[in-house]
């Protein structure tokens, strides 16, 4: 699950690891309240309105601006809050802006150069295990610098019998050039950092840019906090943080209906049990010369109520011009799914486009013979080869 | 032959009186695996589907020689079910269980390291080997004996793909439904590594999905070590990039993330690559008639 940088810096925070401090609001006057508090907590007179949408880049898009006094902080976030924000994460139709961190500047000028680094933890599939990988080239792409200066980027792997160790926290801060406070502050960060990493079930922290101030604190800029889905259930407060108007609507719907939904750009729709069929069930589509128009899995209980929940999130997409089912009853019965589509059809009554239903498995003769005897514009297919010339057939 | 099970495997149902693990259990014996009895803390002592139920695992395999477990336990607690078999002995863990949280499954694979057992899954359908034993959720009937094996990541897919090879006249060995999530017990080079080892395996279908460097891994052993022909399909080559995973992780699992790339490192590796899963079964049958 992703958050908010505001929300996951609250929770950095919680576990002692430092941050550039900030307030959220939902509207200019807030903002403005927001930056009075800054000043008072913590004597900034600049402070910086960020936008808070679930993607990076946002800098780039105009989302992050500089607001040296009140007034200039009130016009920023009036600027910001509703706009759409266009990133190269959010793809062109960018995302609404509902509310904007004010955050305390932290590069104000002292006795040293402030410099910026980059620090994510995540899971390294291939062993196993945690790593937290770390860059002196902070505030950049990191994609960019894995291409062009791949020997910047540094790797620490976590033993998981024993945690992350001090003279590991201590490498970090040598091979990021630093000493002296600088380098003592930048291994608490680390350690805190890890810490809030394992407590939190979290999937990735990617924190970039990790700031070293001009008087040698270390602190997170920026946050980019990832849950682990799978791991909520022990975090009902992280969970409560989910804000679903980031979420695409209709993704938004078919998860409350147990659907595994993902929308692609596509015309021909697909409704399919299991992740990996599902996938495969697009590659054919699009081998049968067409592009699929989403990703739907419907799980191990595909029944009438989620056949029609499904067919009504496949059907809000005007592009679809036909819907292929496929469907492989194991525990799942295909008589019982074909009697699932047919009472599906009947009810919502006015579905316009073709539809392909391809049933195997468990019953799957049976469940050839009700659709076939149903009356209804379906055209049934057994063999997954028959489903994909049929795809062919009625995009012609 | 066939790996990992046979009709002799003393099989033991972690979660036995639950709802899955009764359903399950019941098709399991319906197929004629060998089920010896199941573990639900608490209900030692009582007899469930005409066999015993046992408070721990060690006391199975005690008392009733069990040496595969199949797991059916709510995912806040399979990790810890997990640990339990394989401290007492269990050679073969299946775990089928969906939803494990990822830190739990760190400490999983670090536990079982030194410990004589194989871990097959989590979020996984199970293994069976044809006629003999099924330990796991497929529909059985759908499985013919024969001489050729599966790996896959996916549930459904590996039925389609078993239902292609019996429909093309050949059948099946063992298939290993070896799990979708991020840290499983089993990779697929494992996996190949088992049946290319069993004499009676002709052939190997290799499924995989985007997502991960397992498939890569496999293909490079296979040209190293293969000697039997494998014939492979990649899910999600029309999947949108970056839905699955953050940007640093992609990093971290290299340019052999996405189906393109795996398909070309498959085929390079002398694997024979089908583009559409419906060619699955057909692929097989021509690389089988080829050493005929």
């Amino acid at each position: 699950m992703n958050i908010h940088e505001y929300q996951g810096k609250q929770i950095l925070k919680s576990f002692g690891v430092r941050i550039q401090e900030g307030i959220v609001a939902d509207t200019p006057e807030q903002a403005v309240e927001a930056a009075k508090k800054l000043k008072e907590d913590f004597g900034s007179d600049w402070v910086v309105v960020k936008a808070q949408i679930h993607a990076g880049g946002r800098g780039k898009g105009g989302g992050v601006k500089l607001a040296k006094n009140l007034d200039e902080v009130k016009q920023r976030a009036s600027d910001i809050i509703g706009m759409q924000l266009i990133t190269p994460q959010t793809g062109a139709e960018g995302k609404k802006v509902n509310k904007v961190l004010i955050a305390q500047d932290v590069y104000y000028p002292g006795e040293s150069e402030t410099k910026e680094f980059y620090v994510s933890v995540l899971l390294d599939r291939s062993r196993g295990r945690n790593i937290i990988m770390y860059s002196t080239e902070g505030g950049m792409d990191i994609e960019e610098v894995a291409e062009h200066t791949p020997h910047l980027i540094f790797k620490e792997e976590i033993d998981p019998k024993v945690g992350l160790q001090g003279f590991q926290t201590r490498k970090i801060a040598f091979n990021l050039g630093l000493s002296g406070n600088a380098f003592k502050e930048m291994t608490k960060f680390i350690a805190a950092l890890y810490k809030a990493y394992e407590a939190t079930d979290s999937s990735m922290f990617e924190i970039n840019p990790v700031l070293k101030t001009s008087d040698d604190k270390i602190l997170a800029v920026d946050a980019k906090v990832n849950l682990d889905d799978n791991g909520l259930f022990r975090h009902p407060d992280y969970a409560a943080m989910r804000d679903t108007t980031e979420e695409d609507p209709t993704e938004v719907e078919a998860s409350e209906s147990n659907l595994n939904y993902v929308k692609l750009d596509g015309n021909v729709g697909c409704m399919v049990n299991g992740a990996g069929l599902a996938m495969a069930t697009m590659d054919i589509i699009k081998i049968a010369g067409g592009e699929p128009a989403n990703f739907l899995d419907v799980g191990g209980t595909a029944n009438a109520t989620t056949v029609k929940a499904a067919f009504n999130i496949i059907l809000k997409d005007p592009n679809v011009k036909a819907i292929l089912i496929n469907i492989f009853g194991g525990i799942v019965r295909c008589d019982r799914v074909a009697q699932g589509v047919i009472d599906a059809y009947k009810e919502i009554g006015d579905i316009r486009v073709p539809i392909i239903v391809r049933l195997q498995g468990t019953n799957a003769e049976e469940a050839k013979k009700l659709i076939d005897e149903s009356g209804l514009k379906v055209f049934s297919a057994i063999l997954l080869k028959e489903a994909a010339d049929l795809v062919s057939e009625v995009l012609a | 032959m066939s790996v990992l099970v046979n009709k002799n495997s003393k099989v033991i149902v972690q979660g036995f009186t639950g709802n899955e693990g009764t359903y399950h259990a019941t098709q399991m014996i319906e197929y004629g695996t060998n089920v010896v009895g199941g573990v639900t803390p608490g209900k030692g002592g009582q007899t469930h589907l005409d066999r015993p139920v046992f408070n721990t695992v060690k006391e199975a395999v005690e008392k009733a020689g069990a040496d595969v477990s199949i797991i059916f336990v709510p995912p806040a607690f399979a990790a810890d079910a997990i640990m339990e078999a394989a401290e007492a002995g269990i050679k073969v863990i299946v775990c089928i269980t969906e939803g494990i949280p990822t830190k739990d499954m760190i400490q999983v694979k670090e536990y079982i390291a030194d410990k004589d057992c194989r871990l097959i899954g989590p979020n996984c359908p199970g293994i069976i080997t044809a006629d003999e034993a099924k330990i796991g959720i497929m529909p059985g009937f759908i499985f013919k004996k024969g001489n050729v094996g599966v790996v896959s990541k996916s549930g459904t897919l590996t039925y389609e793909a078993v239902d292609q090879v019996v429909k093309a006249g050949l059948g099946i060995t063992t298939a290993i439904g070896i799990g979708g999530d991020p840290i499983i017990g089993t990779p697929t080079k494992d996996a190949v590594e088992l049946l290319m080892n069993d004499p009676d395996t002709h052939g190997i279908i290799m499924i995989g999905e985007i997502g991960g460097g397992m498939e890569a891994e496999a293909a490079r052993w296979i040209k190293e070590h293969g000697t039997k022909p494998v014939v492979g399909f990649i899910a999600g080559q029309t999947a949108p990039p970056g839905r699955r995973m953050g940007h640093a992780g992609a990093i971290v699992g290299g340019a052999e993330d996405t189906a393109a790339a795996k398909m070309k490192i498959m085929s390079e590796c002398g694997i024979r690559v089908v583009e559409s899963p419906a060619g699955i079964g057909a692929a097989m049958a021509e690389e089988l008639a080829k050493l005929a």
